[in-house]
């Protein structure tokens, strides 16, 4: 499974996470090109259906940023969003899809390491669990 | 019978063996005008569940490790046996279920388990008339079950979620609002709200409303944007886990009746 490359996509809201993916790019910084970066204001507009069509339509693994806790430029999008995810990451176990392929985290525009490091944290997991197995499709 | 003979067919039931797929594609030539009818044809229904498992978890529950069962030599169904006389043969019990539509093209739904009466009418009424709806229209509201609740919403906060028998005393308000799950907000109405009307908590059956593609999705949503509110910023990781834990059966509960038109619509066999 050495040569598996798995595919990420990841939501970052506009106010922190995005700055921080920039700050990143902008730093040099290097991490898995893996990861397909989809901007949204908030991570609170993160809907449940994207994670789950995501990984229906055979991505790896999703990974959703907020800014932190108190931060959020809409005041609880985060909040929400955790819940969420938690919530959608039950409903994964309980379809035998490991719920670990959905990340939420918190990462500020400054945090350009820490989105480093969580890309490439993910993506390296990510290889060892191997590829998604709703990618056959479920007949 | 000429093909397209039946001016209307109402289709029940979810697909799951070969028999109803062959009566299915038979129906859909002989009719002109094929309605999905009730939970099970439009998303699967209650026995869309068993896309919790497979024909060989169903056959092993069901013919081999029920109690109740005595079947030493391990007897279960088959398509086709052979016998002195000849070949016996079996609808074929497929691994997963398939709503109507998944299996032919449907020309409109009529949801509800089952579809209430003033939905039927109106659909026989649209029919008679001949003023149907455009192709692939669900024959129902637009609007979700909480419009037609009797309740309103008041309260935006939930602090715990509870199952219908722990709650002491149903008091006469939003069911959501005292923490029961009640799937209103993300469930298309056309039934009059009759359950939450009468104190039980919506569960589904009129499937998801317009524009939304997963039921399950849009209640995840709704639940999230309530429970745990107050507080939320002071609350740590652990309890907002322990709040999401008290949401017992998530699947169950999200997709009674829609599993099999879900967007991850079985679960995964090892
Ligand atoms: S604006 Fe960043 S999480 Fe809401």
């Amino acid at each position: 499974m050495s040569d598996f490359e798995p595919s990420v996509v990841a939501f970052l809201c506009n106010w922190c996470s995005y700055a921080g993916a920039d700050l990143a790019g902008t730093s040099r910084l290097k991490y898995p090109a893996n990861v397909r970066s989809i901007r949204v204001m908030c991570s609170g507009r993160v809907d449940p259906v994207f994670v789950m069509e995501a990984l229906k339509d055979g991505i790896d693994g999703v990974l959703v940023a907020g800014c932190h806790p108190g931060d959020c430029h809409y005041q609880s999008g985060n909040y929400k969003t955790n819940r969420k995810i938690k919530l959608v990451k039950r409903l994964l176990s309980d379809l035998n899809v490991d719920p670990e392929r959905v990340r939420f985290e918190y990462i500020s525009a400054s945090e350009g390491q820490k989105f480093a490091d969580t890309v490439t944290d993910f993506v390296g997991q990510l290889k060892e669990m191997g590829p998604n197995p709703l990618k056959e499709g479920c007949k | 019978m000429d093909d397209g003979h039946i001016d209307v067919c109402f289709f029940n039931g979810a697909i799951r063996n070969s028999e109803q797929r062959e009566m299915a594609h038979l129906l859909r030539r002989k009719s002109k005008v094929l309605v999905a009818f009730g939970s099970c044809a439009v998303t699967g229904g209650i026995p869309g569940l068993a896309n919790m498992s497979d024909r060989k978890g169903v056959f092993e529950t069901v013919y081999l490790d029920n109690e109740s069962t005595e079947n030493p030599e391990g007897i279960v169904p088959q398509p086709s046996s052979e016998v002195k006389e000849g070949t016996l043969t079996l609808p074929e019990f497929y691994d997963t279920v398939d709503t109507l539509d998944q299996t032919v093209e449907v020309d409109y739904y009529l949801p509800g388990c089952p579809p209430s009466t003033d939905l039927i009418l109106n659909a026989v009424t649209a029919i008679i008339k001949g003023e149907l709806p455009p192709k692939g229209s669900v024959i129902a509201p637009d609007k979700s079950v909480c419009d037609e609740c009797r309740f309103e919403r008041s309260e935006k906060s939930i602090t715990a979620v509870k199952r219908i028998y722990e709650v002491e005393k149903i008091e006469d308000r939003c069911l959501l609002e005292q923490g029961i799950i009640c799937l209103g907000p993300a469930t298309r109405g056309g039934c009059g709200a009759v359950c939450p009307n009468a104190n039980m908590p919506c569960t589904g059956c009129g499937g998801p409303t317009p524009n939304s593609l997963d039921q399950g999705g849009k209640m995840i949503s709704a639940l999230a944007s309530i429970l745990g509110l107050e507080g939320e910023d002071k609350m740590t990781d652990e309890e907002v886990d322990a709040l999401i834990d008290q949401v017992a059966d998530p699947l169950g509960t999200l997709y009674k009746y829609g599993l099999p038109a879900a967007l991850i619509k079985r679960r995964v066999m090892k």
